[in-house]
């Protein structure tokens, strides 16, 4: 193929991979839409579940209802969206011959990427697939956003070009991932906790875990995310701009808000082994955290346009 | 801290003829408040907010001028701002008290509990609760082993904890008490994450205190040697001694500038390389600089971060001598390398020369012949367009001038036979007359690099210690410190076998993890083998 065709071939499968991802949403959405549904009783919203078991075990032995093949459908859905979409970001390096991360809409794409593969892989090892909807909206936040900052696929300037790059990038879109599962699961705490306080759980939220499992969640994907945050955003993004710019460190507005992400993030680790800044207030942290790196990945380049971090556009 | 102590301000204020918090009192009050973890907390909310500003509005140890521009376009707000520090937040007062403050607060937060951890180290194992069932996680079973045997394969299967095992036989009942505990590096990872934050940032602060860097325009064919007359700008800290300079020498004789002649990207840079050999020791060397791959002398780094072109120029005066003939590097101000530049002729008769005008690498007539621009940044139609003005270039003030500026107090332009100003238009090979008499000619056409020169002494500390703090981290945050019982109670020709365990950083799936223990210590048994069908 010439890379025209692979240029080609990357947008339309970086489309359809929106679609697919949109569908996955969609199921989502419906999921929690079935679970209005006034057959649905509400004993299996007992509070006495032990902490962490989740509700969904309760209905295990009944014939699954609509909500629970829609969850295993979008499920399915956001596996063949996270698929094509790696299609998309493969055949748009290969276009661009590079690694696909130089500017911002290869950004986007393949920090979505990330996120959806993180995600899908963790639902293997923890019981998280309730977080789906958020996931793939935001994905398609992401995906939007992409679009909206679009160029066709091409060579990199040179001050882009470092393996340092690959490792920094790669990195930080990692922990954006885990980030962005931990301000999911801290949502729902609050939105759920408030629940449990009221006595107000009702069906779309029964079929969430409880609270305190939702904490713990919040809680261990920020630990995960912590430490590849300070790897890439202060250690591996200085080294490369030591080659690229002569300093380690120089505060521009993006090396500041990740400093300021990374702060954040080490308030609410400080917070959770503290009395009194447990729960609701740790996870408004963690939330206002996900808020400070969203603004360090994206908000730097739109406002303030001084930033080496620009990228050749 | 204790409540005990925190009510005792409380009491002192309440009776009445008690005195006040006397000074000591006060002073530790004030040191238990600002090492408490509530207070870490708020300080370092507090220096994420503080470093806000520093990212909205320039900063002059980042962009001086971006900061004139905002004294200018804000006349009301700015002085203010600047008052306050604004325009450099993070060496303010007030951002260096709150740091300063955590460091205080960090420090007082590492020692007490550095003491604390050697004391824990030492210590063995606490002994088992009373009530196996009050634990987050118990379980019981029954086996013909005798206790010692099941106490050898809980320690078996317990290998990597701190274990005790006590006898605590009463009469008529043989029983066995295992006491383990794992996970004391997770208070070390702690201890050792927080250590290296206050060593990358000792390390950050004295490091710049010995440091210098500075940037140089060396076009090719020249060269650069380290003393700070070369130097086109130049800052260093505190402590630097500008004779402490390292030597080295450097010959730029090629230079390269690649962009993109196709596609969607086209004109964007593509390979920028400097190359040549530079002098060390008396050693000569060769060197090949590009973006990203700078040349390290020592501590020194030389790092190529813009180049341009450099027209050489030949300028004779009304007498016929030849009073200039030399490479003038003209700054790109874009993409497209338009570029603008000065030339100062302060040995020209009967009165000095200035030039002052642009160069375009690839000029490209708009059809009005004023108005030709620069279509790419390769050099493929170079033009040099310039104003020409005579008088005094004001050199002999002994203010120092920079050579990208014109004063043009004392110059008086020329103006054409048209009454407009008049023009130097060349492309290389062509001379033009001056209106005073004399010629100017563009002879060749050079590149120019521009060099950027910074030392960071130290460099090691802040980037070995954030990748330990990193390690320490990952044992802080993953390592689950855990404390383990097993009694053994005879009873008959059995053995009664309790099994308990406690984390200290509470944990879901301990009641699994308890399960398969039991499950292991039971494999670990004598005689387990024929059980297994
Ligand atoms: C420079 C800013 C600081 C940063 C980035 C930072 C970061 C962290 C992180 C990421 C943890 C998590 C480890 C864990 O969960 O076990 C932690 C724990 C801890 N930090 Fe800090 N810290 C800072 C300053 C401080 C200060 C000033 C204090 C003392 C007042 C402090 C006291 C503690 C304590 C006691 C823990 C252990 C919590 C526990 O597990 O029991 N930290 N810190």
């Amino acid at each position: 193929m010439t890379l025209e065709q692979y240029a080609q071939l990357s947008n339309y499968a970086i489309a359809s991979a929106t679609v697919v991802v949109g569908i996955a949403f969609v199921a989502h959405l419906a999921e929690w839409g079935f679970a209005f549904r006034p057959e649905r009783r509400t004993a299996a919203v007992s509070t006495e579940a032990s902490e962490g078991a989740t509700l969904v075990a309760d209905r295990d032995d009944e014939t699954p209802d609509r909500s629970t093949v829609l969850a295993s459908v979008a499920t399915s859905v956001t596996w063949l969206g996270a698929v094509i979409l790696v299609v998309g970001i493969v055949t748009r390096g290969l276009a661009a011959q590079r690694v696909p991360w130089g500017n911002m809409y290869e950004f986007a794409a393949t920090g979505t990427a990330i996120a959806l593969v993180v995600f899908l892989v963790m639902t293997k090892v923890w019981d998280i697939e309730w977080l789906g909807v958020v996931v793939t909206g935001f994905s398609l936040v992401l995906l939007g956003i992409g679009f909206s900052v679009y160029v066709p696929a091409g060579p990199l300037v040179p001050a882009l070009h470092s393996y340092w790059l690959v490792i920094h990038v790669a990195a930080v879109m990692i922990a954006g991932s885990l980030f962005l599962i931990s301000a999911g699961a801290s949502a729902l705490y609050l939105v759920t906790e408030r629940a449990e306080r009221r006595g107000t759980v009702g069906p779309v939220l029964g079929r969430l875990p409880r609270s305190g499992a939702m904490d713990r969640l919040a809680f261990r994907f920020t630990a995960i995310g912590f430490p590849m945050w300070t790897f890439g955003a202060l250690i591996a993004g200085p080294i490369w701009a030591y080659y690229a710019w002569s300093r380690y460190w120089g505060w521009d507005p993006k090396e500041v808000w990740a400093l300021i992400t990374w702060v954040v993030y080490a308030v609410y680790l400080h917070a959770r082994v503290t009395a009194g800044w447990k729960g609701r207030r740790a996870a408004i942290i963690c939330l206002v955290g996900f808020m400070t790196f969203l603004f360090s990945f994206y908000g730097v380049n739109l406002i303030f346009g001084g930033s080496l971090h620009t990228y050749a556009k | 801290m204790s409540p005990d102590k925190a009510s005792q301000p409380e009491r002192a204020k309440t009776s009445h003829d008690a005195p006040a918090l006397n000074g000591r009192e006060m002073l530790r009050w004030t040191w238990r408040q600002l090492t408490s973890m509530r207070t870490a907390l708020f300080l370092l909310m507090l220096l994420a907010i503080a470093a806000v500003p520093g990212s909205i509005v320039p900063q002059r140890g980042v962009d001086a001028r971006a900061v004139e521009r905002y004294l200018a376009d804000h006349p009301d707000l700015g002085p203010w701002l600047d008052r306050l520090g604004f325009f450099s937040v993070f060496t303010s007062p007030w951002f260096s008290a709150i740091y300063l403050l955590l460091m205080v607060s960090l420090v007082g937060c590492i020692v007490p509990r550095t003491v604390v951890y050697a004391k824990a180290l030492r210590a063995r194992p606490p002994k088992a609760p009373r009530n196996f069932a009050r634990m987050p996680a118990s379980d019981e079973f029954e086996t013909d082993a005798t206790p010692d045997e099941v106490v050898a394969a809980a320690r078996q299967v317990l290998r990597r904890s701190r274990i005790d095992v006590v006898d605590t036989s009463t009469e008529g009942s043989e029983t066995r008490e295992l006491r383990a505990e794992t996970g004391y590096l997770r208070e070390l990872g702690n201890l050792v994450f927080h250590v290296s934050i206050v060593v990358v940032l000792v390390g950050v602060a004295v490091g710049a205190l010995f440091s210098y860097r500075g940037s140089a325009i060396v076009t090719q064919g020249d060269s650069f040697s380290n003393t700070l007359t070369q130097y086109d700008e130049f800052a260093s800290g505190a402590l630097f001694d500008a004779d402490e300079l390292p030597q080295f020498s450097l010959d730029l004789t090629r230079m390269i500038a690649r962009f993109q002649t196709e596609g969607t990207q086209r004109g964007a840079p593509k390979l920028f390389r400097a190359s040549g050999t530079y002098e060390r020791d008396g050693r000569t060397r060769p060197f090949e600089i590009e973006v990203n791959h700078p040349l390290q002398v020592g501590d020194t780094g030389v790092f190529l971060v813009g180049q341009g072109y450099a027209p050489v120029l030949k300028i004779t005066d009304a007498r016929g001598n030849v009073v200039f003939d030399d490479a003038v590097p003209f700054l790109p101000n874009d993409g497209t390398y338009t570029s603008t530049g000065v030339v100062k002729v302060p040995d020209a008769q009967p009165e000095q020369l200035g030039f002052q005008g642009f160069f375009l690498p690839t000029a490209v007539s708009t059809g009005d012949e004023e108005a030709s621009v620069s279509a790419f940044p390769g050099a493929a139609n170079p033009l040099i367009g310039m104003f020409v003005f005579h008088g005094d270039l004001g050199l002999d003030d002994g203010v120092p001038q920079s050579v990208f500026v014109l004063d043009k107090s004392r110059l008086t332009q020329y103006e054409g036979r048209n009454g407009k100003p008049f023009r130097v238009s060349l492309s290389p090979g062509q001379e033009q007359a001056l209106p005073g008499g004399g010629t100017i000619e563009f002879v060749d056409l050079k590149l120019f690099a521009r060099f950027q020169i910074a030392s960071t002494p130290l460099l090691r500390v802040p980037l070995v210690g954030t990748s330990i703090g990193v390690l320490g981290l990952l044992l802080s945050l993953f390592v689950r410190p855990r404390r383990t019982w097993v009694r053994t109670r005879r009873v008959g020709s059995r053995t009664v076998v309790e099994v308990a365990a406690l984390d200290r950083v509470p944990r879901d799936d301990l009641p699994d993890e308890l399960q398969e223990l039991v499950d292991r210590i039971r494999r670990a048994l004598p005689g387990h083998e024929e059980k297994t069908s």
